[in-house]
């Protein structure tokens, strides 16, 4: 007879909720069958047993919260007496060391299931104290509750399993992270893990740079008026061409600056998610020129038609909230890149003007680089180098 | 309202640039960048469709005229009238 103890899943678990009992005493079990779920503080967690034999007894009832090491059951070798098998000629003996204390890691997920503690923590069911209820796998209430599928209908006979419960429908399922957040999270992981990050900033009065706008487009067909985010374009594209350092890539412990300034646009997608794809040649060309082209590669990446050549050209990345954001925005790296501009809505603030103050737009603007590569010193002068820029429009 | 002209073509024009926004879901006399989630730039794309489909300049000077969509839809109507 071994005990059945309350397993450590984590160092962190002192005690675990028995709230399910997969097998009636007297069942067979064998080595490796779920036969209890014990509510952590990770979520319903399925635990199995280490031996073949059958299941004696439940020591604790459903719904106790028991410390780890606790025992919960116990378990009959498989040559007990009561054991409904007296035709097998030669039962195999009861496995002669077990642990007294199972292993203190998660169980595997028996197979085809989702592994079971990343599931959010299920309260568990009312009726598991309360009069008659039924038994039901971690893996069937999930999928129960995923579909809605109504436990009732299913009667109290048995072990309600997996295949009881109808499949859950492609869009009840946990969805897994659509390949854009994937692309995402793999770039930007790699970029927090690699890339020693610093950040500068400063605010830019972009009073003259609209009004510059607001001129140049006073009598022109919408189709050919400016934006001012093309006045970022080339103003920051102006300055990394002066700052090699903050324009290029960094591999394989290596820099290697670009002498052509291939700026990636982050662009927001309205199905979730955002590319920052390169509009090439960032300083080559005059402003309506270069309008009409970040126009092109807008409309484009809004279609999902940009070219694979314009997701890896870029050499340093602009993210631009736009005239509806907030009022700052620290970018995370694009790997290989090793810098990117944040630019934050304007917004109308008090300034202080030759002693008097006056309202004027103003814009937050970040400046996160890569330490490999640059300080904070030379990266003060690119950031001035973009905002001088953008408070002469007229130069640009 | 639908088989007025100018409101089937503002929403076209609309549907062009957040196609999954419904028209009936949105306040119409709210922002209509917030109402339709759109950026500068799609709002410079939907200026360009609207004036090119009604030959109106849509001038910057008159966009405090277009803030909402019952704004824009009054503005456009009263300068085709």
């Amino acid at each position: 007879m071994t005990e059945f103890l309350m397993p450590s899943l984590g160092a962190d678990m002192e005690d675990g909720t028995l709230v399910e009992q997969l097998v009636s005493p007297g069942d067979p079990v064998h080595r490796g069958d779920i036969i209890a779920a014990v509510e952590t503080q990770k979520g319903a967690i399925e635990i199995e047993v280490f031996e073949d034999g059958f299941l004696d007894k439940w020591l604790v009832p459903l719904g106790t919260k028991v410390a780890v090491g606790t025992p919960i059951a116990l378990i009959r070798g498989s040559d007990a007496p009561d054991a409904p098998q007296p035709s097998d000629p030669t039962p195999p003996a009861a496995p002669p060391e077990l642990p007294d204390t199972p292993d203190p890691v998660v169980p595997p997920a028996p197979p085809g299931e989702p592994v079971p503690t990343p599931a959010p923590p299920p309260a568990p069911p009312p009726e598991m104290t309360t009069g008659a209820r039924q038994r039901i796998s971690p893996a069937a209430r999930r999928r129960a509750a995923q579909t809605g599928f109504d436990l009732a209908t299913v009667g109290t006979a048995g072990i309600i399993s997996l295949d009881d419960i109808p499949d859950a429908k492609a869009d009840t399922a946990p969805e897994p992270l659509s390949a854009m957040r994937q692309a995402i999270s793999a770039a930007m992981t790699r970029s927090k893990r690699e890339i020693p990050h610093y950040y500068l900033s400063d605010s830019i009065d972009l009073t003259h740079a609209e009004d510059f706008i607001a001129a140049h487009n006073a009598d022109l067909p919408p189709e050919d008026r400016l934006a001012l985010g093309v006045l970022y374009v080339r103003a920051v594209a102006l300055a990394a061409r002066k700052f090699p350092d903050f324009n290029g890539f960094f591999e394989e412990d290596h820099f290697s600056p670009s002498a052509a300034v291939h700026l990636g646009m982050a662009i927001n997608l309205r199905s979730g998610g955002l590319v920052a794809p390169a509009l090439h040649d960032a300083t080559e060309g005059d402003l309506p020129a270069l309008m009409a082209r970040l126009k092109d590669l807008v409309a484009r990446v809004r279609q999902g038609r940009f070219r694979a050549r314009e997701l890896s050209d870029p050499t340093i990345t602009l993210t631009s909230l736009g005239d509806r954001g907030v009022a700052g925005i620290t970018g995370v790296i694009f790997p290989p890149q090793v810098a990117i501009i944040g630019i934050g809505t304007p917004n109308l603030q008090p300034a202080v003007i030759a002693g008097g103050v006056q309202p004027r737009r103003m814009a937050q603007i970040t400046l996160a680089a890569d330490h490999r590569v640059s300080d904070g010193h030379n990266g003060a002068k690119f950031l001035r180098a973009i905002i001088k820029h953008l408070q002469n429009p007229e130069q640009l | 309202m639908t088989d007025d002209p100018i409101y089937a073509l503002l929403a076209e024009h609309l549907r062009r640039v957040a196609p999954e926004i419904p028209i009936d879901d949105i306040d119409r006399s709210a922002d209509l960048r917030d109402e339709f989630d759109i950026d500068s730039m799609d709002f410079m794309t939907l200026i360009t469709g609207l004036g090119k489909a009604l030959s109106l300049p849509m001038p910057e000077a008159d966009y405090d005229q277009m803030r909402s969509f019952d704004d824009l839809l009054g503005y456009l109507r009263s300068h085709t009238a």
